[in-house]
């Protein structure tokens, strides 16, 4: 990547950031920071580039170790922040009932 | 497979972008929250479908079966934690994040790098390891395993600021040498600054840091994107990084703390009483 695009892709990101979650209401931060975590999870991909081209042993151990941890994070975090939600779809009846069955 | 040509995988990888936006945006309705989390969900099959078409692959064996051993650890986790156990179970999958950021970071650096890409790889490999014990810690916090309240020893100050000078010295040796086992000694420092930054944290302040720590994730995923040349990879990890960091704050200001006043307040403690 040039210096320049990368530079306008990450401010333009920064921005989006900043932008997308001002208006979030407080009950709500808790399911966005596990949507976030979930979405950082993509690191999958890099993990599958690295693990896809690795050619020696060390690299390969490292690489298909990343995979596996990024695969906990991506799919932990999605599975789980839906969770998160079902709850507030049930919401009226607010504490500590039994959750809502899938 | 090299089914796919360049242009379509780059084409994945924009709309993938375009989901995580929308999820994002999505999660400030409870009502369009659920359907912005599926779109979230998606994206990232998207882009992930569209590199595996797109590239041939060494390894495919070894990294299915990591994927499907990930997946069989995640699924029954976050299926059958309960929901005061949450906040933890979500700091456990950021630090895993952050530990498969370094990682990355680590492999790419024995590719061999010049100046620009091996700082970015230094940033990578300590920002990413000092999320993954750091949220191991706030997990053991929150779960009870580690005592919740604040731990501070007199010297702990000047213990972190002499670790940071050794992880920027050693980030230099790297860059500079090329050798692999700075790398180590970096991500080895790293995860030691993870745990001593949080130990001080305490009690109520614990879920703040968690979101301090998933934006610190989210910029571990960034760098990771500058290296491999990935703009979504940087995209994802900038939007966290940033949503996260706005987050982190809201957080704060909705319990009345700030978030400079929870993290180096312990260590103002420790040295009045140290």
């Amino acid at each position: 990547m040039d210096v320049f695009a990368l530079v306008t892709i990450t401010v333009l990101a920064v921005f989006l950031g900043f932008e997308v979650v001002s208006k979030v209401s407080s009950t709500l931060h808790t399911p966005l920071m596990s949507e976030a975590n979930a979405i950082h999870g993509i690191i999958l991909l890099g993990a599958i580039m690295v693990a896809g081209q690795a050619t020696e042993p060390l690299p390969l151990v490292l690489s298909v170790l990343a995979v596996f941890l990024a695969t906990i994070n991506i799919v932990g975090g999605f599975v789980v922040t839906d969770r998160m939600l079902v709850m507030f779809a049930a919401k009226p009846s607010r504490a500590g009932k039994k959750e809502v069955s899938k | 497979m090299k089914i796919l040509n360049e242009s379509v995988v780059l084409t994945g990888y924009l709309v993938a972008a375009i989901l995580f936006i929308l999820a994002l945006k999505g999660l400030s309705s409870p009502r369009k929250a659920r359907r912005a989390n599926r779109l979230g969900a998606t994206g990232a099959v998207i882009a992930i479908a569209a590199y595996v078409l797109g590239h041939d692959i060494r390894n495919g064996a070894w990294i299915a079966l990591a994927v499907v051993a990930g997946a069989a650890i995640a699924v029954p986790a976050a299926r059958r934690v309960h929901m005061t156990q949450m906040p933890q179970l979500v700091a456990a999958f950021n630090g895993v994040g952050g530990g498969a950021a370094a990682l990355v970071a680590v492999v790419e650096f024995t590719h061999g790098a010049d100046a620009w890409a091996g700082s970015v790889i230094a940033f990578t490999v300590f920002i990413g390891g000092l999320s993954l014990t750091g949220s191991f810690i706030t997990f053991g916090k929150l779960q009870g395993i580690i005592t919740s309240r604040a731990v501070v020893f007199p010297g702990l100050g000047v213990l972190l600021g002499v670790l940071t000078l050794a992880a920027i010295a050693t980030a230099v040796a790297m860059v500079i040498t090329g050798n692999l086992l700075y790398a180590a000694a970096l991500l080895g420092i790293g995860l030691v600054i993870g745990v001593l930054f949080v130990l001080p944290i305490g009690g109520a302040d614990v879920p703040i840091v968690i979101s301090l720590l998933n934006a610190f994730t989210g910029l571990a995923v960034a760098g990771s994107g500058v290296m491999l040349s990935n703009v979504l990879l940087l995209i994802a990890g900038t939007l966290v990084g940033a949503s996260g960091t706005i987050l982190t704050i809201s957080m704060a200001t909705a319990m009345g703390r700030s978030v400079t006043g929870i993290v180096f307040g312990a260590f103002r403690r420790a040295r009045k009483s140290g």
